[in-house]
């Protein structure tokens, strides 16, 4: 068994980038995930392990930091909230163009605009389309626990390395600022400067007399070779698609009515379902892990053992709904429920959106 | 009379001058004229005699020489619009034994990349800069650039630039310089023989600065021409140069081992 | 056994660290814990609450608006989570600065007077420790063997001291926390 700590979500994450092996993180202030560049900068990763920690002066050189170190071969994280996470998108569209691995986190907050400092999950269409300009996908890990704030750093890093894709770990207010009893794994130590260049041989490291060198862009100006490496893109996130999907299923064996949600809504959403068990409704949770992958095919293949009814919970005015439906579509009823603008929805209300819209009619 | 051939006239003691291998053997892109090319080169023949090539990295910019990387045949990274000195500082913080330096335009360092210059700069990033200001917006077709001179025209300003309305140029170099950050900064050009030898030198300073763990950043800006923007024969657009940019833009030392000169 | 509850005042009166003391404890006897604060530009002197949840089993919704327990400490949390209490829960607050005292009827209400017997122990800032002490009194959720194993647990070293002091203050607390219905 590992440590076990009492931490907020946001410090997890911030202790599991260190215990990860990463090699830098390049962030900048936002509310409510401070707390991770407040950490790292407190714990002093450089003495622990080597790793470099640098508060950048923006989002848009943070994103940018991450690309130069992504692309020299090193692990390498950011983390903001919803309006960083926006100045973000345009290095994040060249770390999707050039193929790189990195992991970020967004705590979500309430938007649009300044918005609020409070939680939401109207991010998802941002996050699980693009993002940024071009045609891209992005992995996108949906923490619902502390545990699962650390624990998705060691997996994101995993997975952007195997891709050579970004990993965003969607969070929110609530996943970010809460304190929860966490498992920490254990120190997984940093790749050697030799290890790293030997195992990935498209790092820019310095180009040795006799070997090919190795250039990180996104740019070609002959259009037929950039739609060739569009489709290699495509197919990788088709590969990515059939075999990275991630849920959770809890009390759906006998479900009449499942709720659909994420991160924290998925937790309160569990509370519904008790409440709603309690009160003889053949309640269940389809709890997405994975956001992209989004797991349509197995949400399709419940749907036909008798499913009446989905409600998807969202802390948004209704984007992963959109998702359900196309999974879903003529199987069975599906409806949204969610508040937004920095509220969270609390389970009794989540239950009464069940009872109203789907069970109801 | 014998035929001479080509064969006959390349050999070891007949070689005056070579190409480095550090330059890539496509055609340039850039316009006959055109300074960037030379300041390439001279970069490249920099780390070829320092032997840093083997452990750099050059992050190119947006702009005329986004495609950098075509012709300098070292590893390299393409950087967003003005996001060179970031990514330069990802690579650097990561890698601090490798040499990293940028190759930036006007547009892309003291318009867009203000801030990540600037910032850079004053952190003392122990890093190059390489600067190539020529005035105006080459890649996009000559539209004005922050360091577009007073009354020069360009296609955003068709008749001249009107400091009132369309502000001031920046004299970036100047303001850099005033940072505790940067250790080396200097204006250089690449028009004459002497000038480039002269620009050759401060390029090798700002790499051997970089190489011995100067604490600082080194800045070498290259006034250069843009004879297709300004809509000049090259040679015009030299003596434009000369008459116009030098006086606004003197060449010279700004910052030497840390210390402001004057 | 779980636990779902509410601890509001003003910031600095200790509020979220109560919460993160509780929280550990629970760790420190296996329980599963989560704390969830508000957060935000409140935290800087207004008001401040924290929701802790301690249960045996994998906790649910560490978002509530019901809860089994209120600790109370201003009339502005008065205001606000007095009717969150649920049927037969408990309100624990304390009198200080408080004008409009509960007057639900279902659910059990006790008081105790933190701020004044804090004073008298000569430090202000162990008025959370006692009011944590009348709260385990009245719902002994977690042990207080386990309270001290988490406070040396998540102190630094050098604070080690204080600890013998803290364990007065929620001794205080739970010999005089005053059932009031």
């Amino acid at each position: 068994m590992g440590e076990l700590k009492l931490m907020k979500g946001n410090e997890a994450l911030a202790e599991a980038a260190i215990r990860a092996g990463a090699d830098a993180y390049f962030g900048y202030p936002i509310t409510p995930q401070s707390e991770v560049i407040e950490y790292l900068m407190a714990e002093k990763p450089w003495e622990r392990t080597g790793m470099v920690v640098l508060q950048a002066e923006s989002e848009v050189a943070a994103i940018n930091m991450v690309y130069g170190a992504a692309g020299a071969g090193k692990k390498v994280m950011t983390s903001s909230s919803s309006p960083g996470i926006s100045l973000k998108q345009e290095g994040l569209s060249y770390i999707a163009g050039s193929e790189l691995p990195c992991v970020y986190a967004n705590v979500v907050r309430g938007g649009p605009g300044l918005g609020t400092i409070q939680p939401s999950q109207a991010d998802y269409f941002q996050s699980t389309k693009g993002g940024g300009h071009g045609d891209y996908r992005q992995i996108v890990l949906a923490p619902a626990s502390v545990q699962e704030m650390s624990d998705f750093v060691k997996l994101g890093f995993e997975l952007a390395f195997k891709y050579r894709i970004a990993v965003l770990i969607l969070s929110d207010g609530v996943i970010g600022q809460m304190m929860e009893k966490v498992e920490l794994f254990d120190p997984i130590p940093r790749m050697t400067d030799e290890e790293i260049t030997a195992k990935y041989p498209w790092a820019t490291t310095g180009k040795k007399k006799g070997t090919q060198r190795r250039i990180i862009t996104s740019l070609d100006l002959d259009s037929h070779k950039m739609e060739e490496h569009n489709h290699h893109l495509q197919e990788k996130y088709r590969i990515i698609s059939e075999n990275e999907v991630r849920y959770e299923l809890i009390d759906c064996d006998d479900a009449e009515y499942i709720f659909v949600a994420y991160g924290s809504s998925a937790r309160i959403a569990q509370k519904a379902v008790q409440l709603a068990r309690a009160k003889g409704i053949k309640a269940g949770l389809f709890r997405l892990i994975s956001l992209f992958p989004f797991p349509g095919k197995e949400m399709a293949a419940l749907c036909k053992k008798g499913v009446k009814g989905w409600l998807a919970v969202e802390m948004s005015a209704g984007q992963m709904v959109e998702d359900v439906m196309l999974s879903v579509k003529g199987c069975a009823k599906v409806g949204h429920f969610g508040r937004y603008g920095g509220i969270v929805h609390s389970p009794e209300e989540v239950l009464h959106a069940m009872e109203e819209k789907i069970i109801g009619e | 009379m014998s035929t001479v051939t080509l064969e006959d006239i390349i050999k070891p003691e007949n070689l005056v001058y070579k190409k480095t291998d550090l330059m890539t053997d496509k055609s340039l892109s850039y316009c006959p004229g055109c300074g960037h090319g030379t300041a390439h080169r001279i970069t490249m023949e920099v780390l070829e005699e320092l032997g840093l090539d083997e452990i750099t990295i050059g992050v190119a910019p947006v702009g005329c020489s986004v495609l950098a990387y075509e012709f300098m045949n070292i590893d390299m990274t393409q950087a967003a619009h003005g996001r060179a000195p970031a990514v330069a500082t990802g690579i650097k913080r990561v890698w601090p034994e490798k040499i990293v330096f940028t190759y930036q335009g006007d547009g892309d360092l003291a318009a867009i990349g203000t801030a990540e210059t600037i910032h850079a700069c004053n952190r003392g990033e122990k890093i190059v800069i390489i600067f190539v200001n020529n005035g105006i917006y080459g890649m996009t077709g000559g539209q004005m650039a922050p360091t577009t001179l007073p009354g020069m025209k360009s296609s955003t300003s068709p008749y001249g630039r009107e400091v009132e309305m369309m502000g001031n140029p920046l004299k970036i170099t100047e303001l850099v310089a005033q940072l505790p950050g940067t250790y080396f900064v200097t204006r250089q050009a690449v028009h004459t023989p002497a000038a480039v030898r002269k620009a050759k030198k401060a390029i090798k300073k700002a790499f051997e600065n970089q190489r011995d763990k100067k604490p600082g950043l080194s800045f070498v800006e290259i006034v250069s021409n843009c004879n297709s923007g300004w809509k000049m024969t090259p040679t015009d657009a030299n003596k434009w140069m000369e008459d116009n940019m030098f006086p606004f833009y003197p060449l010279g030392d700004i910052k030497t081992d840390g210390q402001l000169l004057k | 056994m779980t636990e779902e509850m509410i601890i509001a005042g003003f910031g600095g009166q200790g509020v979220l660290s109560m919460g993160k003391i509780l929280a550990y404890s629970g760790i420190m006897q296996d329980q599963e814990v989560s704390w969830m604060p508000s957060y935000g530009p409140e935290m800087r002197g207004g008001t401040a609450n924290v929701v802790v949840i301690v249960s045996d089993e994998r906790i649910s919704s560490p978002v509530l608006t019901v809860f089994d327990t209120a600790i109370i400490l201003n009339q502005q949390s008065m205001d606000k989570f007095e009717k969150s209490v649920k049927p037969g829960g408990v309100l624990i607050y304390d009198p200080n600065g408080i004008t409009h005292h509960p007057e639900r009827k279902d659910i059990i209400i006790y008081q105790i007077e933190g701020a004044r017997l804090a004073s008298e122990m000569g430090n202000a800032k162990i008025f959370n420790m006692v009011v944590l002490g009348a709260y385990l009194k009245v719902k002994p959720v977690v042990q207080v063997e386990n309270v001290i194993k988490g406070l040396k647990k998540s102190l630094p070293e050098r604070y080690h001291k204080l600890i013998p002091m803290n364990e007065d203050a929620l001794n205080m607390g739970m010999n005089n926390v005053v059932k009031l219905n």
